[in-house]
């Protein structure tokens, strides 16, 4: 909470997802970015109160005659609803991505795709696909492009690429504009946080061949 | 689909027949909203706050005359059927009822927390997918009810609703298409020029006080 963040969650994305438009994996990106950032947490708040304003103005269509009657029976013949448990942080995994996980980062069940770089698709719906990246500290990732949005939060440890440094809780957001070679820091292990709508466009010919295994 | 006027101020002052007499002395039990006389601003606020406190159904009817036609209305613009939006705009209401104990008028008006009960319904049951929610927050009630604060938010919303009233038409459409849910996420552009700065600091210190407290 007390980490210092650069790079933050786009406009466009904070709206999209306070319109409730974008698919899962991007979902789960923003919300933890969002578990851990106060100022996009009340940046927000202000793309929220947009959708009520827009609710407000979008014209009002009547009821059936018995609506009312009809809601308050609905509301006392359904059982009390149950309070459950709100999903909780586990270490370095902020709330929403634990319950996608099922647990901290103990619980993953990384796959290693070679190259000193581990991976765990997570079971994200259809659309786009979201992925933790475990990358040896040192270590370099795959030149590639993209051919969609790749979104990046770092979750442990950090990278380079050819636009900054991204520390814990820093978004990077990647479009086809973006050609990288991001490269994690010496120290400690980088874990991130990764999703994408489109498949990824490696340039070496040995990931190339082996994209289709790899499922990124 | 679109053709919806720009919106006029919100709806006259609605305070249900009940209170009518009594609107003067609506200090809530936890005292956290006042109703003072000749303000209308926070009025939904506190009638939210008395189906909250006391499960009071006047002022629960009150709201829904007022919010459920339009978020059924919110619904058909998002391409739901008539029965269809029916039957999640009761919905809404029910959930309204039954978790009226996480409002908080200092974090967001009536109307934007009616929103995201109804956006939540519909990426349910138009679009069956799920939607990873950030962590919750202890928020919890202050010891020191900021009635202050929560007056503030309902004027920031009023503004804003007029802010966007004010856009032009071309821009005004967009972000009306965004939130009915007919822009994919590569096609929203967010570029609103909108006064949300605002709400944001408001926020931003309410989680200072929050982080504050924690710490
Ligand atoms: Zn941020």
């Amino acid at each position: 909470m007390t980490m210092t963040i650069k790079h933050h969650i786009s406009d466009a994305l904070l709206m999209g997802y306070a319109a409730g438009q974008l698919p899962e994996a991007f979902s789960l990106v923003v919300a933890t970015h969002l578990s851990l950032c106060d100022d996009c947490r009340a940046r927000f708040a202000g793309y929220e109160a947009v959708g009520g304003a827009v609710m407000e103005c979008a014209g009002a269509v009547a009821m059936s005659e018995h609506s009312l009657a009809a809601t308050m029976a609905r509301i006392r013949s359904a059982p009390a609803p149950v309070s459950r448990d709100a999903p909780r942080r586990m270490g370095i995994f902020p709330a929403p991505l634990a319950a996608m996980v099922g647990g901290g980062p103990e619980a993953v069940k990384w796959r290693s795709i070679g190259m000193g770089v581990r991976q765990a698709i997570l079971p994200t719906e259809n659309g786009a696909r979201a992925r933790l990246l475990h990358i040896a500290a040192g270590q370099k990732v795959p030149d590639h492009g993209h051919r969609g949005m790749e979104l990046t939060l770092v979750l442990q440890g950090a990278f380079r690429d050819e636009t900054d440094r991204f520390g814990p809780g820093d978004l990077e957001i990647a479009d086809e504009d973006l050609h990288h070679q991001p490269i994690a820091e010496a120290g400690e292990d980088c874990i991130c946080l990764a999703a994408t709508d489109a498949p990824l466009r490696f340039n070496g010919l040995a990931a190339r061949l082996a994209q289709p295994f790899l499922r990124i | 689909m679109f053709d919806m006027q720009p919106c006029e101020k919100p709806d006259a002052p609605f305070v249900a027949d009940a209170y009518a007499a009594s609107a003067a002395r609506t200090v809530t039990r936890m005292g956290r909203v006042t109703v003072t006389e000749g303000r209308i601003g926070d009025d939904w606020a506190a009638l939210l706050i008395r189906v909250r406190d006391d499960r009071d159904e006047a002022a629960f009817a009150a709201l829904f005359r007022h919010f459920a036609p339009r978020v059924k209305g919110f619904l058909m613009k998002s391409g739901a059927s008539a029965a269809l939006a029916e039957d999640c705009a009761q919905d809404v209401m029910a959930v309204l009822w039954n978790k009226a104990h996480l409002f908080d008028p200092a974090r967001a008006s009536v109307a934007t927390w009616v929103f995201t009960i109804a956006r939540n319904r519909r990426i349910d049951a138009l679009r069956k997918a799920r939607r990873p929610e950030p962590e919750d927050l202890p928020w919890g009630p202050e010891a020191e009810p900021d009635q202050q604060a929560a007056l503030e938010m309902q004027q920031d919303t009023e503004r804003l609703g007029e802010a966007i009233a004010r856009l032009p038409e071309k821009q005004r459409v967009l972000i009306e298409r965004a939130y009915f849910g007919d822009l994919s996420h590569t096609e929203i552009a967010a570029e609103t020029g909108l006064p949300l700065g605002t709400i944001k600091s408001r926020i931003r210190l309410a989680l200072e006080r929050l982080r504050h407290k924690m710490g």
